[in-house]
């Protein structure tokens, strides 16, 4: 669920769209009766609602703010669920940022959180198996790479890359699926909303775990 | 949802660090939370409001009541300084986003001022507004209303103030963790003015 109310350049853009329908209202009030400034209070405050219950479901578009960094170090967000120990991926971010020692930050939603779960804060368990795959991850990478944390993130991937992003300056993102018809993220295309959302580059990199099991 | 993260290096000394409950920043879930109670109050002061003037009004009676008038144009000057502070607020942190200082002190001397301006006017509206809050219902929640928006723009100035100082003597940085300090404050005085502007347009124009 995304809160539409998580920044001041969020409480900013409330300021300027409460004072325009305020000023229509107003203008409304005062070249007619203020009977007709009442109606139209209430229907903005109608549609002002509905659209905020549609924002904080995720139904409308909106821009991801990010981080920005001022030591001039090249930064990848890894974002990635089931397949964050896959090898393709650890190859990808290894041929990304291995000559230019960059800094690595991986997210591993938390998997399988329903909204019950979610407003019950009873994800202790999918927090859990989300950061034994996170540490299995990060610690491969760190052989190639020092410089890489990461974190547990929302169960919802949108959510999870705009927190993460709001701390790591990121300068380009890598989403890792599983393939076609078997990943649940590309069904939802998140991976377009990503790039949607993000005004990064972003590089989608399918890793196919059935196949990799027997090298492994 | 919880969070767990896992750092480069492991030099923390100390006790654990406290889980989360939230994604968010503890100082903006509190700020947040803060608000939330406030607009609670502002929300009891509206709901006296609108009993007096729907429920408690006798039929065709005037609102508001006779031997009142309200200085719709001042105050309509005084809602454009306040909203104008939020731009200039925004611009101090975009400002120092980019890593530009001098436009963050720029910004928040001018939004300190658009506030105090504010202040300054609502005060002048008082002395000459021709009643007092003992004057009826109507003085006493139009005085109540206004006057408790007025203390929540001088708390609002007192935060500005520490942030000023704070920008003058060279705090903040571009990072989102080090200008947290004008972050907070200035979410606090979007709120400040979003109520106004509510205040604004239910006491005097509606």
């Amino acid at each position: 669920m995304h809160n539409p109310l998580k920044s001041e350049a969020d409480a900013f853009r409330l300021v300027v769209i409460i004072g325009l329908g305020a000023g229509a209202v107003i203008a409304l009030a005062l070249l007619t009766e203020p009977v007709y400034g009442v109606i139209l209070t209430a229907a903005l405050i109608g549609l002002g609602t509905g659209f905020v219950w549609r924002e904080s479901s995720g139904s409308e578009p909106h821009r991801t703010e990010v981080a920005q960094g001022d030591d001039g170090r090249h930064r990848v967000l890894v974002v990635a669920n089931q397949t964050v120990g896959g090898r393709a991926l650890l190859d990808e971010v290894c041929k990304r940022c291995k000559e230019r020692g960059s800094e690595v930050f991986v997210v591993a939603p938390a998997l399988g959180v329903s909204p019950l779960q979610h407003w019950a804060s009873d994800t202790d368990q999918a927090t859990e198996e989300a950061k034994q795959r996170l540490e299995r991850s990060v610690a491969e990478l760190r052989r190639e790479l020092p410089a890489t944390t990461g974190e547990v993130g929302d169960s919802d991937p949108l959510v999870a890359i705009e927190d993460a992003l709001r701390k790591f300056p990121a300068d380009e993102l890598i989403v890792s699926t599983l393939p076609p018809g078997r990943s649940r993220w590309l069904e939802r295309d998140v991976v377009e909303k990503v790039r949607e959302q993000v005004g990064l580059p972003v590089t989608h990199v399918v890793v196919d775990l059935e196949a990799e099991s027997p090298a492994t | 949802m919880e969070s767990a993260s896992i750092a480069a290096e492991h030099h923390h000394h100390g006790p654990p660090e406290a889980n989360r409950s939230s994604r968010m920043d503890p100082q903006f879930l509190g700020m947040l939370l803060f608000i939330v109670s406030e607009v609670m109050l502002f929300g009891a002061f509206f709901a006296a409001y609108f009993f007096m003037r729907v429920v408690a009004l006798e039929p065709g009676a005037p609102w508001p009541p006779e031997g009142f008038e309200l200085p719709k144009l001042v105050a309509g000057m005084n809602t454009a300084i306040l909203v104008s502070s939020s731009f200039t607020i925004h611009w101090a942190l975009e400002s120092i986003r980019r890593g530009n200082r001098l436009g963050l002190k720029l910004g928040l001397v001018a939004t300190w001022l658009l506030g105090a301006a504010f202040l300054f006017i609502q005060i002048n509206e008082y002395i000459h507004i021709g009643f007092s809050a003992r004057e009826g219902t109507f003085g006493t929640i139009f005085y109540g209303l206004t006057g408790l928006h007025g203390a929540h723009v001088f708390v609002g100035l007192t935060l500005l103030t520490f942030a000023t100082v704070r920008a003058f003597r060279g705090h903040f940085g571009p990072a989102a963790k080090d200008h947290l300090g004008v972050e907070v404050p200035g979410i606090y005085w979007h709120f400040v003015d979003v109520m106004w502007i509510v205040v604004y347009t239910a006491v005097y124009i509606l």
